[in-house]
Protein backbone atom coordinates (compact mmCIF):
# COMPACT_ATOMS: atom_id res chain seq x y z
CA UNK A 1 0.00 0.00 0.00
CA UNK A 2 2.68 2.18 1.18
CA UNK A 3 4.52 1.66 -2.08
CA UNK A 4 1.74 2.81 -4.39
CA UNK A 5 1.24 5.70 -2.20
CA UNK A 6 4.90 6.81 -3.54
CA UNK A 7 4.66 6.28 -6.82
CA UNK A 8 1.24 8.30 -6.87
CA UNK A 9 3.55 10.96 -4.89
CA UNK A 10 6.20 10.59 -7.30
CA UNK A 11 3.67 10.66 -10.28
CA UNK A 12 2.24 13.63 -9.42
CA UNK A 13 5.48 15.31 -9.15
CA UNK A 14 6.55 14.84 -11.80
CA UNK A 15 3.46 15.66 -13.56
CA UNK A 16 4.10 18.97 -12.15
CA UNK A 17 7.57 19.44 -13.38
CA UNK A 18 6.16 18.62 -16.94
CA UNK A 19 3.35 21.47 -16.07
CA UNK A 20 5.89 24.39 -15.02
CA UNK A 21 8.67 23.28 -17.83
CA UNK A 22 7.18 26.39 -20.08
CA UNK A 23 7.67 28.49 -17.49
CA UNK A 24 10.99 27.45 -16.62
CA UNK A 25 11.78 27.63 -20.51
CA UNK A 26 10.54 31.09 -20.59
CA UNK A 27 12.52 31.97 -18.04
CA UNK A 28 15.97 30.50 -19.58
CA UNK A 29 14.68 32.26 -22.83
CA UNK A 30 14.60 35.54 -21.07
CA UNK A 31 17.91 35.25 -19.79
CA UNK A 32 19.60 34.15 -22.80
CA UNK A 33 18.44 37.16 -25.32
CA UNK A 34 18.90 39.83 -22.50
CA UNK A 35 23.02 37.95 -21.82
CA UNK A 36 23.45 38.65 -25.36
CA UNK A 37 21.29 41.59 -26.28
CA UNK A 38 22.19 43.59 -23.26
CA UNK A 39 25.72 44.91 -24.15
CA UNK A 40 24.32 47.07 -26.85
CA UNK A 41 22.14 48.72 -24.49
CA UNK A 42 25.51 49.58 -22.72
CA UNK A 43 27.86 50.47 -25.36
CA UNK A 44 24.98 52.34 -27.94
CA UNK A 45 22.48 53.48 -25.48
CA UNK A 46 18.93 52.24 -24.86
CA UNK A 47 17.51 55.52 -26.19
CA UNK A 48 20.46 55.61 -29.19
CA UNK A 49 19.18 51.93 -29.55
CA UNK A 50 15.60 52.20 -29.94
CA UNK A 51 14.96 56.01 -31.33
CA UNK A 52 18.16 55.90 -33.52
CA UNK A 53 16.88 56.73 -37.76
CA UNK A 54 19.97 54.86 -38.36
CA UNK A 55 21.06 51.24 -38.90
CA UNK A 56 24.72 51.17 -40.55
CA UNK A 57 26.67 47.99 -38.80
CA UNK A 58 29.61 48.71 -40.80
CA UNK A 59 29.72 52.18 -39.43
CA UNK A 60 28.74 51.42 -36.27
CA UNK A 61 25.38 52.78 -36.30
CA UNK A 62 22.93 50.28 -34.60
CA UNK A 63 19.36 52.54 -34.57
CA UNK A 64 16.05 50.10 -34.71
CA UNK A 65 13.85 53.04 -35.03
CA UNK A 66 13.11 52.31 -38.73
CA UNK A 67 12.36 49.08 -38.05
CA UNK A 68 9.98 49.67 -35.33
CA UNK A 69 8.00 52.07 -37.56
CA UNK A 70 8.13 49.24 -40.57
CA UNK A 71 6.65 46.80 -38.22
CA UNK A 72 3.62 48.82 -36.98
CA UNK A 73 3.13 49.88 -40.87
CA UNK A 74 2.61 46.42 -42.14
CA UNK A 75 0.98 45.40 -38.87
CA UNK A 76 -1.37 48.52 -39.14
CA UNK A 77 -2.34 48.47 -43.03
CA UNK A 78 -2.60 44.42 -42.67
CA UNK A 79 -5.10 44.79 -39.88
CA UNK A 80 -6.95 47.30 -41.93
CA UNK A 81 -7.59 44.82 -44.58
CA UNK A 82 -7.95 41.70 -42.48
CA UNK A 83 -10.20 43.03 -39.05
CA UNK A 84 -13.38 43.91 -41.79
CA UNK A 85 -12.98 40.54 -43.62
CA UNK A 86 -12.65 38.17 -40.75
CA UNK A 87 -15.28 39.91 -38.58
CA UNK A 88 -17.98 39.56 -41.28
CA UNK A 89 -16.81 36.32 -42.33
CA UNK A 90 -16.62 35.06 -38.06
CA UNK A 91 -20.12 36.40 -38.34
CA UNK A 92 -21.24 34.73 -41.46
CA UNK A 93 -19.95 31.56 -39.87
CA UNK A 94 -21.79 31.54 -36.50
CA UNK A 95 -25.07 33.03 -37.30
CA UNK A 96 -25.70 32.63 -41.02
CA UNK A 97 -23.84 29.72 -43.32
CA UNK A 98 -25.92 27.01 -43.86
CA UNK A 99 -24.61 23.59 -42.27
CA UNK A 100 -23.04 23.08 -45.77
CA UNK A 101 -20.74 26.14 -46.46
CA UNK A 102 -19.62 25.60 -42.88
CA UNK A 103 -18.45 22.28 -43.94
CA UNK A 104 -16.68 24.04 -46.61
CA UNK A 105 -15.35 27.30 -44.51
CA UNK A 106 -13.91 25.11 -41.17
CA UNK A 107 -11.32 23.20 -43.06
CA UNK A 108 -10.42 26.01 -45.34
CA UNK A 109 -9.52 28.54 -42.46
CA UNK A 110 -7.67 25.22 -40.80
CA UNK A 111 -5.63 24.82 -44.27
CA UNK A 112 -4.52 28.97 -44.47
CA UNK A 113 -3.34 28.44 -41.19
CA UNK A 114 -1.43 25.54 -41.59
CA UNK A 115 0.30 26.89 -44.98
CA UNK A 116 3.84 27.32 -43.82
CA UNK A 117 5.20 31.42 -43.86
CA UNK A 118 7.78 30.33 -46.38
CA UNK A 119 5.07 29.26 -48.72
CA UNK A 120 2.94 32.22 -48.34
CA UNK A 121 6.18 34.34 -49.03
CA UNK A 122 7.16 32.13 -51.36
CA UNK A 123 3.71 33.00 -53.41
CA UNK A 124 3.94 37.08 -52.12
CA UNK A 125 7.66 36.82 -53.93
CA UNK A 126 6.08 34.98 -57.30
CA UNK A 127 2.45 36.32 -57.91
CA UNK A 128 1.95 39.71 -55.52
CA UNK A 129 5.28 41.52 -56.35
CA UNK A 130 4.72 41.16 -60.13
CA UNK A 131 1.23 42.63 -59.77
CA UNK A 132 1.90 45.23 -57.60
CA UNK A 133 4.65 46.30 -59.74
CA UNK A 134 2.34 46.81 -62.32
CA UNK A 135 -0.74 47.92 -60.74
CA UNK A 136 1.02 50.49 -58.91
CA UNK A 137 4.49 51.00 -60.10
CA UNK A 138 7.39 50.73 -57.82
CA UNK A 139 9.39 47.80 -57.46
CA UNK A 140 6.65 45.47 -55.80
CA UNK A 141 8.74 44.91 -52.98
CA UNK A 142 6.70 47.22 -50.88
CA UNK A 143 4.66 47.61 -47.44
CA UNK A 144 1.58 47.25 -49.23
CA UNK A 145 2.47 43.63 -50.60
CA UNK A 146 4.25 42.30 -46.76
CA UNK A 147 0.44 43.80 -45.38
CA UNK A 148 -1.80 41.93 -48.33
CA UNK A 149 0.63 38.86 -47.06
CA UNK A 150 0.01 38.86 -43.42
CA UNK A 151 -3.55 39.78 -43.92
CA UNK A 152 -3.76 36.22 -45.55
CA UNK A 153 -1.87 35.05 -43.17
CA UNK A 154 -3.59 36.73 -39.57
CA UNK A 155 -7.33 35.64 -41.08
CA UNK A 156 -7.47 32.23 -39.62
CA UNK A 157 -6.72 33.56 -36.15
CA UNK A 158 -8.93 36.39 -36.08
CA UNK A 159 -12.38 34.56 -37.44
CA UNK A 160 -11.35 31.70 -35.46
CA UNK A 161 -10.95 33.08 -32.67
CA UNK A 162 -13.71 35.87 -33.05
CA UNK A 163 -16.31 33.06 -34.14
CA UNK A 164 -16.04 31.54 -30.78
CA UNK A 165 -16.47 34.25 -29.29
CA UNK A 166 -19.71 34.91 -31.18
CA UNK A 167 -21.10 31.23 -30.69
CA UNK A 168 -20.46 31.54 -26.57
CA UNK A 169 -22.80 34.21 -26.25
CA UNK A 170 -25.61 32.96 -24.71
CA UNK A 171 -28.77 31.05 -26.72
CA UNK A 172 -31.00 33.54 -24.29
CA UNK A 173 -30.00 36.99 -25.76
CA UNK A 174 -30.53 36.19 -29.37
CA UNK A 175 -33.52 34.37 -28.62
CA UNK A 176 -35.08 37.23 -26.30
CA UNK A 177 -34.07 39.85 -29.18
CA UNK A 178 -35.45 37.72 -31.85
CA UNK A 179 -38.64 37.69 -29.58
CA UNK A 180 -39.50 40.88 -29.17
CA UNK A 181 -39.27 41.44 -33.12
CA UNK A 182 -35.57 42.29 -34.26
CA UNK A 183 -34.72 40.99 -37.54
CA UNK A 184 -31.80 38.89 -37.92
CA UNK A 185 -29.53 41.27 -38.49
CA UNK A 186 -30.67 43.57 -35.78
CA UNK A 187 -30.11 40.79 -33.54
CA UNK A 188 -26.81 40.44 -35.05
CA UNK A 189 -25.89 44.22 -34.48
CA UNK A 190 -27.25 45.16 -31.89
CA UNK A 191 -27.58 42.04 -29.14
CA UNK A 192 -24.82 39.33 -30.09
CA UNK A 193 -21.93 41.19 -31.69
CA UNK A 194 -21.74 43.79 -28.98
CA UNK A 195 -22.08 40.95 -26.38
CA UNK A 196 -18.89 39.64 -28.16
CA UNK A 197 -16.44 42.43 -28.10
CA UNK A 198 -13.99 41.44 -25.81
CA UNK A 199 -13.40 38.14 -27.61
CA UNK A 200 -13.43 39.54 -30.77
CA UNK A 201 -10.90 42.41 -29.24
CA UNK A 202 -8.48 39.22 -28.31
CA UNK A 203 -8.58 37.60 -31.83
CA UNK A 204 -7.50 41.00 -33.28
CA UNK A 205 -4.63 41.50 -30.66
CA UNK A 206 -3.52 37.94 -31.20
CA UNK A 207 -3.73 38.40 -35.02
CA UNK A 208 -1.59 41.65 -34.86
CA UNK A 209 0.83 39.39 -32.48
CA UNK A 210 1.26 37.12 -35.65
CA UNK A 211 2.05 40.05 -37.52
CA UNK A 212 4.35 41.75 -35.68
CA UNK A 213 5.91 38.47 -35.13
CA UNK A 214 6.16 36.75 -38.84
CA UNK A 215 9.32 36.85 -40.58
CA UNK A 216 10.26 34.99 -43.64
CA UNK A 217 7.03 36.15 -45.50
CA UNK A 218 7.81 39.59 -44.89
CA UNK A 219 11.31 39.19 -45.84
CA UNK A 220 10.52 37.85 -49.03
CA UNK A 221 8.17 40.61 -50.25
CA UNK A 222 9.24 43.51 -47.93
CA UNK A 223 12.25 45.14 -49.67
CA UNK A 224 13.96 45.26 -46.23
CA UNK A 225 15.54 48.51 -47.26
CA UNK A 226 15.89 50.72 -43.51
CA UNK A 227 13.70 53.55 -43.96
CA UNK A 228 10.65 55.62 -42.50
CA UNK A 229 8.50 54.53 -45.52
CA UNK A 230 6.52 57.71 -47.21
CA UNK A 231 3.97 55.71 -49.34
CA UNK A 232 2.46 52.49 -48.96
CA UNK A 233 4.83 51.19 -52.11
CA UNK A 234 7.84 52.29 -50.09
CA UNK A 235 9.87 48.97 -49.06
CA UNK A 236 10.14 48.74 -45.35
CA UNK A 237 12.00 46.61 -43.04
CA UNK A 238 10.86 45.15 -40.26
CA UNK A 239 12.28 43.81 -37.01
CA UNK A 240 11.90 40.37 -37.83
CA UNK A 241 13.19 40.73 -40.69
CA UNK A 242 16.35 42.36 -39.36
CA UNK A 243 17.31 39.76 -37.65
CA UNK A 244 16.67 37.08 -39.72
CA UNK A 245 18.63 39.01 -42.59
CA UNK A 246 22.10 39.67 -40.57
CA UNK A 247 22.33 36.99 -38.23
CA UNK A 248 24.14 35.14 -40.82
CA UNK A 249 27.20 36.80 -40.94
CA UNK A 250 26.68 38.74 -37.62
CA UNK A 251 29.84 39.17 -35.10
CA UNK A 252 31.01 40.85 -31.74
CA UNK A 253 28.92 44.25 -31.16
CA UNK A 254 26.68 43.63 -34.54
CA UNK A 255 25.51 39.99 -32.74
CA UNK A 256 24.37 42.05 -29.76
CA UNK A 257 22.23 44.36 -31.53
CA UNK A 258 20.88 41.71 -33.33
CA UNK A 259 19.46 39.84 -29.50
CA UNK A 260 18.87 43.88 -28.77
CA UNK A 261 16.24 43.42 -31.69
CA UNK A 262 14.98 40.75 -30.51
CA UNK A 263 14.40 42.00 -27.12
CA UNK A 264 12.29 45.40 -28.46
CA UNK A 265 10.29 42.86 -30.40
CA UNK A 266 10.13 40.31 -27.10
CA UNK A 267 8.68 43.16 -25.17
CA UNK A 268 6.35 44.53 -27.86
CA UNK A 269 4.70 40.43 -28.00
CA UNK A 270 4.58 40.81 -24.42
CA UNK A 271 2.61 43.86 -24.17
CA UNK A 272 0.38 42.57 -26.75
CA UNK A 273 -0.29 39.37 -25.12
CA UNK A 274 -0.92 40.74 -21.45
CA UNK A 275 -3.12 43.46 -23.34
CA UNK A 276 -5.33 40.49 -25.19
CA UNK A 277 -5.22 38.57 -21.26
CA UNK A 278 -7.09 41.40 -20.29
CA UNK A 279 -9.94 41.51 -22.47
CA UNK A 280 -9.84 37.40 -22.29
CA UNK A 281 -10.32 37.51 -18.64
CA UNK A 282 -12.65 40.87 -18.47
CA UNK A 283 -15.59 39.75 -19.99
CA UNK A 284 -18.12 42.03 -19.03
CA UNK A 285 -20.89 42.43 -21.72
CA UNK A 286 -22.28 45.73 -22.39
CA UNK A 287 -25.70 46.04 -24.33
CA UNK A 288 -27.32 49.12 -24.84
CA UNK A 289 -25.43 51.19 -21.95
CA UNK A 290 -26.13 48.21 -19.31
CA UNK A 291 -23.72 45.56 -18.05
CA UNK A 292 -25.54 42.16 -18.50
CA UNK B 1 -25.88 42.84 -46.27
CA UNK B 2 -26.74 39.29 -46.83
CA UNK B 3 -24.88 39.39 -50.02
CA UNK B 4 -21.74 41.60 -48.26
CA UNK B 5 -21.50 38.21 -45.35
CA UNK B 6 -21.58 35.72 -48.01
CA UNK B 7 -18.94 37.55 -49.92
CA UNK B 8 -16.57 37.58 -46.93
CA UNK B 9 -17.21 33.97 -46.97
CA UNK B 10 -16.54 32.76 -50.11
CA UNK B 11 -13.34 35.38 -50.61
CA UNK B 12 -12.26 33.63 -47.96
CA UNK B 13 -12.69 30.11 -49.68
CA UNK B 14 -11.09 32.04 -53.28
CA UNK B 15 -8.09 32.67 -51.36
CA UNK B 16 -7.06 29.32 -50.04
CA UNK B 17 -8.06 28.41 -53.27
CA UNK B 18 -6.29 30.66 -55.55
CA UNK B 19 -3.15 30.17 -53.21
CA UNK B 20 -3.03 25.97 -53.12
CA UNK B 21 -4.16 26.20 -56.77
CA UNK B 22 -1.21 28.24 -57.93
CA UNK B 23 1.22 26.54 -56.05
CA UNK B 24 -0.02 22.56 -57.10
CA UNK B 25 -0.38 23.82 -60.74
CA UNK B 26 3.14 25.25 -60.71
CA UNK B 27 4.87 22.84 -58.58
CA UNK B 28 3.18 19.33 -59.26
CA UNK B 29 5.11 18.93 -62.78
CA UNK B 30 8.56 19.58 -60.80
CA UNK B 31 7.73 16.80 -58.70
CA UNK B 32 8.45 12.79 -59.38
CA UNK B 33 10.46 9.80 -57.67
CA UNK B 34 13.76 10.92 -58.99
CA UNK B 35 13.07 14.95 -57.11
CA UNK B 36 11.78 12.80 -54.28
CA UNK B 37 14.83 10.57 -53.81
CA UNK B 38 17.97 12.41 -55.76
CA UNK B 39 20.47 14.77 -53.67
CA UNK B 40 20.33 18.45 -54.95
CA UNK B 41 22.94 19.35 -57.49
CA UNK B 42 24.37 22.60 -57.53
CA UNK B 43 22.74 23.72 -54.35
CA UNK B 44 19.69 22.83 -55.14
CA UNK B 45 19.30 24.06 -59.11
CA UNK B 46 18.55 20.37 -60.30
CA UNK B 47 18.10 17.27 -58.53
CA UNK B 48 16.02 16.40 -55.83
CA UNK B 49 15.15 16.85 -52.26
CA UNK B 50 15.81 14.03 -50.43
CA UNK B 51 17.95 15.04 -47.78
CA UNK B 52 15.70 18.01 -47.41
CA UNK B 53 13.02 15.54 -46.51
CA UNK B 54 15.17 13.62 -44.29
CA UNK B 55 15.97 17.05 -42.32
CA UNK B 56 12.04 17.50 -41.67
CA UNK B 57 11.99 13.58 -40.34
CA UNK B 58 14.49 13.74 -38.36
CA UNK B 59 13.84 17.12 -36.49
CA UNK B 60 10.03 16.68 -36.57
CA UNK B 61 10.69 12.94 -35.21
CA UNK B 62 12.92 14.94 -32.02
CA UNK B 63 10.51 17.70 -31.70
CA UNK B 64 7.73 15.06 -31.13
CA UNK B 65 9.25 12.93 -28.79
CA UNK B 66 10.38 15.64 -26.73
CA UNK B 67 7.36 17.53 -27.25
CA UNK B 68 4.46 14.99 -26.56
CA UNK B 69 5.31 13.75 -23.26
CA UNK B 70 6.29 17.18 -21.23
CA UNK B 71 2.65 18.51 -23.21
CA UNK B 72 0.82 15.40 -22.19
CA UNK B 73 2.06 15.24 -18.83
CA UNK B 74 1.74 19.26 -17.88
CA UNK B 75 -2.71 18.35 -19.77
CA UNK B 76 -2.43 15.63 -16.84
CA UNK B 77 -1.51 17.42 -14.37
CA UNK B 78 -3.69 20.77 -15.22
CA UNK B 79 -6.88 18.35 -16.12
CA UNK B 80 -6.91 15.68 -12.80
CA UNK B 81 -4.41 17.30 -9.80
CA UNK B 82 -4.43 20.89 -9.70
CA UNK B 83 -7.03 23.40 -9.09
CA UNK B 84 -7.75 26.36 -9.93
CA UNK B 85 -4.86 28.40 -7.91
CA UNK B 86 -2.26 30.88 -8.89
CA UNK B 87 0.14 28.56 -10.26
CA UNK B 88 -1.92 26.90 -12.84
CA UNK B 89 -2.71 30.88 -14.35
CA UNK B 90 0.99 31.00 -14.30
CA UNK B 91 1.03 27.60 -16.14
CA UNK B 92 -1.74 28.39 -18.94
CA UNK B 93 0.31 32.17 -19.04
CA UNK B 94 3.39 30.68 -19.71
CA UNK B 95 2.21 28.29 -22.51
CA UNK B 96 0.58 31.16 -23.91
CA UNK B 97 3.61 33.25 -23.82
CA UNK B 98 5.67 30.18 -25.42
CA UNK B 99 2.88 30.15 -28.37
CA UNK B 100 3.44 33.59 -28.92
CA UNK B 101 7.19 34.40 -28.89
CA UNK B 102 7.97 34.92 -32.79
CA UNK B 103 9.98 32.22 -34.48
CA UNK B 104 13.07 33.86 -35.04
CA UNK B 105 13.49 34.90 -31.28
CA UNK B 106 13.12 31.18 -30.76
CA UNK B 107 16.27 30.96 -33.76
CA UNK B 108 17.94 33.22 -31.76
CA UNK B 109 17.63 31.42 -28.32
CA UNK B 110 18.23 27.96 -30.41
CA UNK B 111 21.38 29.74 -31.42
CA UNK B 112 22.66 31.46 -28.32
CA UNK B 113 21.58 28.07 -25.84
CA UNK B 114 21.72 24.49 -27.58
CA UNK B 115 24.15 25.53 -30.44
CA UNK B 116 26.45 27.35 -28.50
CA UNK B 117 26.09 27.28 -25.07
CA UNK B 118 25.32 23.87 -24.47
CA UNK B 119 27.80 22.86 -27.53
CA UNK B 120 25.51 21.06 -29.63
CA UNK B 121 26.59 22.91 -32.88
CA UNK B 122 24.79 23.21 -35.93
CA UNK B 123 22.62 20.00 -36.12
CA UNK B 124 18.96 18.99 -36.60
CA UNK B 125 18.92 17.92 -33.01
CA UNK B 126 19.17 21.62 -31.79
CA UNK B 127 16.91 22.43 -34.31
CA UNK B 128 14.63 19.55 -33.21
CA UNK B 129 14.65 21.14 -29.73
CA UNK B 130 13.29 24.33 -30.70
CA UNK B 131 11.15 23.10 -32.61
CA UNK B 132 9.71 20.88 -29.49
CA UNK B 133 9.46 24.22 -27.34
CA UNK B 134 7.39 25.81 -30.24
CA UNK B 135 4.70 22.72 -30.88
CA UNK B 136 4.89 22.28 -27.17
CA UNK B 137 1.48 25.01 -26.55
CA UNK B 138 -0.37 23.51 -29.27
CA UNK B 139 0.09 19.76 -27.58
CA UNK B 140 -0.50 20.89 -24.61
CA UNK B 141 -3.82 23.29 -25.21
CA UNK B 142 -5.41 20.65 -27.48
CA UNK B 143 -4.63 17.57 -24.62
CA UNK B 144 -6.02 19.58 -21.69
CA UNK B 145 -9.10 19.77 -23.57
CA UNK B 146 -9.67 16.47 -24.65
CA UNK B 147 -8.49 15.01 -21.28
CA UNK B 148 -11.09 17.20 -19.66
CA UNK B 149 -13.99 15.88 -22.22
CA UNK B 150 -13.46 12.21 -20.78
CA UNK B 151 -16.79 11.43 -18.46
CA UNK B 152 -16.73 11.82 -15.66
CA UNK B 153 -18.69 8.63 -14.81
CA UNK B 154 -15.64 6.63 -16.80
CA UNK B 155 -13.30 8.29 -13.54
CA UNK B 156 -15.38 7.48 -11.00
CA UNK B 157 -16.28 3.82 -12.76
CA UNK B 158 -12.43 2.94 -11.90
CA UNK B 159 -12.09 4.46 -8.83
CA UNK B 160 -14.99 2.35 -7.59
CA UNK B 161 -13.41 -0.51 -8.80
CA UNK B 162 -10.31 0.11 -6.51
CA UNK B 163 -7.67 1.41 -8.85
CA UNK B 164 -6.09 4.35 -7.86
CA UNK B 165 -5.34 7.65 -9.28
CA UNK B 166 -2.56 7.05 -11.42
CA UNK B 167 -4.00 3.62 -12.24
CA UNK B 168 -7.21 5.83 -13.48
CA UNK B 169 -5.73 8.63 -15.22
CA UNK B 170 -3.25 5.81 -17.19
CA UNK B 171 -6.04 2.59 -17.99
CA UNK B 172 -8.99 4.83 -18.84
CA UNK B 173 -8.94 8.26 -18.78
CA UNK B 174 -5.90 8.62 -21.24
CA UNK B 175 -6.83 5.85 -23.59
CA UNK B 176 -10.45 7.68 -23.46
CA UNK B 177 -8.66 11.05 -24.67
CA UNK B 178 -6.08 9.11 -27.17
CA UNK B 179 -8.01 10.77 -30.55
CA UNK B 180 -7.58 13.78 -29.45
CA UNK B 181 -4.44 13.92 -27.84
CA UNK B 182 -2.92 12.70 -31.33
CA UNK B 183 -4.61 15.71 -32.48
CA UNK B 184 -2.91 17.87 -30.81
CA UNK B 185 0.37 16.23 -31.25
CA UNK B 186 -0.36 16.34 -34.97
CA UNK B 187 -1.01 20.02 -34.93
CA UNK B 188 2.02 20.83 -32.73
CA UNK B 189 4.19 19.20 -34.92
CA UNK B 190 2.58 20.38 -38.17
CA UNK B 191 3.73 23.73 -36.97
CA UNK B 192 7.15 22.15 -36.37
CA UNK B 193 7.35 21.01 -40.00
CA UNK B 194 6.37 24.39 -41.56
CA UNK B 195 8.72 26.56 -39.25
CA UNK B 196 12.06 28.12 -41.10
CA UNK B 197 12.86 30.83 -39.08
CA UNK B 198 13.20 29.66 -35.91
CA UNK B 199 15.80 26.81 -37.33
CA UNK B 200 17.53 28.71 -39.56
CA UNK B 201 20.53 29.56 -37.64
CA UNK B 202 20.27 26.05 -35.71
CA UNK B 203 20.36 23.46 -38.33
CA UNK B 204 23.75 24.51 -39.97
CA UNK B 205 21.64 24.51 -44.00
CA UNK B 206 23.73 21.88 -45.02
CA UNK B 207 22.83 20.43 -48.41
CA UNK B 208 24.21 16.54 -47.76
CA UNK B 209 22.51 13.79 -46.43
CA UNK B 210 22.18 13.75 -43.00
CA UNK B 211 23.17 10.48 -41.42
CA UNK B 212 22.18 10.70 -38.04
CA UNK B 213 20.32 13.56 -36.44
CA UNK B 214 23.04 14.87 -34.89
CA UNK B 215 24.43 16.25 -38.27
CA UNK B 216 23.72 19.64 -39.79
CA UNK B 217 20.97 19.81 -42.63
CA UNK B 218 18.19 21.31 -44.52
CA UNK B 219 14.41 20.77 -43.77
CA UNK B 220 12.27 21.54 -46.67
CA UNK B 221 10.96 25.22 -45.56
CA UNK B 222 14.51 26.38 -45.43
CA UNK B 223 15.44 24.91 -48.70
CA UNK B 224 12.12 26.64 -50.13
CA UNK B 225 13.72 29.83 -48.56
CA UNK B 226 17.05 30.05 -50.04
CA UNK B 227 16.02 28.54 -53.43
CA UNK B 228 13.51 31.42 -53.85
CA UNK B 229 15.55 34.45 -52.24
CA UNK B 230 18.16 33.14 -53.67
CA UNK B 231 17.12 33.16 -57.21
CA UNK B 232 18.56 29.38 -57.33
CA UNK B 233 15.48 27.60 -59.18
CA UNK B 234 11.99 28.30 -59.46
CA UNK B 235 10.85 25.44 -60.60
CA UNK B 236 12.58 23.20 -57.58
CA UNK B 237 11.11 25.96 -55.34
CA UNK B 238 7.69 25.51 -56.82
CA UNK B 239 8.30 21.49 -56.52
CA UNK B 240 9.07 21.65 -52.77
CA UNK B 241 6.60 24.62 -52.08
CA UNK B 242 4.10 21.99 -53.57
CA UNK B 243 4.90 18.68 -51.20
CA UNK B 244 4.49 21.07 -48.26
CA UNK B 245 1.37 21.74 -49.10
CA UNK B 246 0.16 18.43 -50.06
CA UNK B 247 1.48 17.48 -46.63
CA UNK B 248 -0.34 20.25 -45.07
CA UNK B 249 -3.62 19.47 -47.32
CA UNK B 250 -2.89 15.46 -45.82
CA UNK B 251 -2.70 17.02 -42.11
CA UNK B 252 -5.90 18.33 -42.21
CA UNK B 253 -7.57 15.69 -43.47
CA UNK B 254 -6.22 13.19 -40.87
CA UNK B 255 -6.72 15.75 -38.11
CA UNK B 256 -10.39 16.49 -39.44
CA UNK B 257 -10.83 12.57 -39.34
CA UNK B 258 -9.49 12.29 -35.99
CA UNK B 259 -11.62 14.79 -34.66
CA UNK B 260 -15.02 13.55 -35.91
CA UNK B 261 -14.46 10.16 -34.90
CA UNK B 262 -13.79 11.20 -31.46
CA UNK B 263 -16.84 13.59 -31.31
CA UNK B 264 -18.80 10.60 -32.23
CA UNK B 265 -17.46 7.86 -29.74
CA UNK B 266 -17.43 10.74 -27.14
CA UNK B 267 -21.46 11.70 -27.87
CA UNK B 268 -22.81 8.22 -29.35
CA UNK B 269 -21.90 6.48 -26.35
Amino acid sequence: MSSNKLEEYLVEKGLFLTAIFSIIIILIIIAFIFREGFPIFQEYGVLNFIFGMNWAPSDEQYGVFTMIVGSLCITGLSLLMAVPLSILCAIFMAEIAPKTFRKILKPTIETLAGIPSVVYGFFGLIVLVPLVRVQFGGTGFSMLTASIILTIMILPTIISVSEDALRSVPHEYKEASLALGATQWQTIKNVIFPAAIPGVITAIILGMGRAVGETLAVIMVAGNVTQIPNSILDPVRALTSNIALEMGYATGVHYNALFGTAIVLFIMIMVLLVIANYFHYKKKVVIGGGYL
Amino acid sequence: MQTVFWASGIITVIILLVIIGYILIKGLPAINLEFLLAEPIDSGESGGIAPMIVSSIYVTLVAGIVAAPLGVGAAVYLAEYAGENKVVKLIRFGAETLASIPSIVFGLFGLSFFVIFLGMGWSLFAGGLVLALMALPTIFQVAEVSIEAVPRSYREGSLALGATKWETIYRVVLPAAIPGITTGVILGLARAISEAAAIMFVVGSALSMPISIFDPGRPLPLHLYVLATEGISMENAFGTAAVMVILILIITVVTNTLVERYQKKMMGR
